[in-house]
């Protein structure tokens, strides 16, 4: 079956969506994620979606429970690389978002969980 | 309907010269020709007449789409562009064919003097195709008026939404104008592309060129901040005069969440400042 992989750097997950996303490989990835942030005690997630160029409400409402429930278990998640077209498509879904952190590249992304981790 | 007489066209022919004289008369009473050089009208009326001629000699007259009427369309349109582009109105553009009825009938009246039938339907025959060539001259004039029209609007909505750059990491959008849902549209578009294209981290949206902010623009103001704020990159929204400050509080919007400043400079001071960047006197 198709999977979205998840890399470990440290003390950091890092996924890169270098596919179109389906509503299955979304729930798969969301599936994996919370089993790899539970077994690996990981302090942050960041998320790299510059190569997704579409999204629909469900992938935008992935994005966020992603999020949440990362956060319940204890690691930050980072938004990195977003294209115009897709926070334009969010916005006009009403998707804002809230409590996402976001960045414009990994680069970014990679200092800003650094940042919040350290201040913990 | 009987078709044009060869002699009307005889007739026609033999006195162009009468009929050109006659003609730019008319369109000078008319004061259609404003504006105009009078060459190029000279030679217009001139071509026009050329034309209508050969149009006549093997085209029917029922019906200007025939292929024995496309060298005169294509100058027709060709005029109308241009009395378009010189910014004159329908009517001038029309009076132009129309003029030349006058000088027509008249000299269809001296030639036909001795049958009244001969001469009521021939009169009828030109007029028609005259009403079909001045119709065809508004229908492009229109039409060229209309993409005047649309060029212009292109033009104002990139001119109306330029991305400068204040520093390395910082951009800024002075808005000018009402801001409605297309405008909105082009310029978070343009911004979020520039944000991507220079990886700048903090934006500032300048609105004081914007007249009035009610529940619609600040609703517009707040999807290109969060439409900002998903791409990575921070919005501070600069500008705010008092009067519209009040407005907002008198609409009870929230502009919650949005850092915002009364001008511009305030902006890029804490632009720098969260850049880490500072500015210093020298010497």
């Amino acid at each position: 079956m198709e999977r979205i992989p998840i890399l470990q750097m440290g003390d950091f997950l890092l996924v890169t969506i270098q596919v179109d996303m389906h509503d299955q490989l979304a729930l798969t990835l969301q599936d994996d994620l919370s089993e790899r942030i539970s077994r690996t005690t990981a302090r942050g997630v960041l998320i790299d979606i510059s190569a997704l160029d579409m999204v629909d409400s469900f992938i935008g409402r992935m994005i966020g429970t992603i999020s949440g429930l990362s956060s319940i278990m204890d690691a930050q998640t980072v938004l990195v690389g977003m294209q115009p077209a897709v926070a334009i498509t969010l916005v006009e879904l009403g998707l804002t978002l809230p409590g996402v952190k976001t960045a414009l590249n990994v680069e970014r992304g990679m200092q800003l969980l650094q940042d919040r981790v350290h201040q913990q | 309907m009987a078709a044009l007489q060869s002699s009307t066209l005889e007739a026609m022919s033999k006195n162009q010269a009468q009929l050109l004289a006659e003609w730019s008369n008319g369109l000078e009473n008319s004061g259609a020709t404003r504006n105009l050089k009078e060459q190029d009208l000279k030679q217009q009326t001139s071509e026009f007449l050329h034309l209508l001629v050969r149009g006549l000699q093997n085209g029917n007259t029922q019906n200007i789409n025939t292929p024995g009427w496309d060298e005169i369309r294509v100058f027709l349109e060709k005029l109308s562009h241009s009395r378009a582009t010189l910014g004159q109105d329908s009517q001038q553009t029309a009076s132009f064919i129309f003029a030349l009825k006058g000088p027509m009938f008249a000299l269809l009246q001296n030639h036909y003097q001795d049958s009244p039938a001969l001469l009521a339907e021939q009169l009828w025959e030109i007029s028609e195709l005259l009403d079909a060539l001045g119709m065809h001259t508004i229908r492009t004039f229109q039409k060229s008026r209309e993409s005047v029209i649309k060029r212009q609007q292109e033009e104002l909505l990139e001119l109306s939404t330029p991305v400068v750059k204040l520093w390395d990491g910082v951009l800024a959008l002075p808005m000018i104008g009402t801001l409605d849902s297309q405008r909105t549209q082009v310029v978070m578009e343009s911004l979020l592309q520039r944000i991507v294209d220079t990886g700048s981290e903090i934006a500032i949206i300048d609105i004081t060129g914007v007249p009035t902010v009610d529940t619609l623009v600040a609703q517009h103001l707040l999807k290109t901040v969060t439409a900002i704020r998903l791409m990575g990159a921070d919005c501070i929204i600069s500008g705010v005069r008092p009067q519209i400050a009040q407005t907002i509080v008198h609409l009870g919007l929230d502009l919650q969440g949005v850092v915002t400043k009364a001008n511009l400079a305030d902006a890029l001071k804490l632009a720098l400042t969260r850049l880490g960047l500072s500015v210093n006197k020298a010497g």
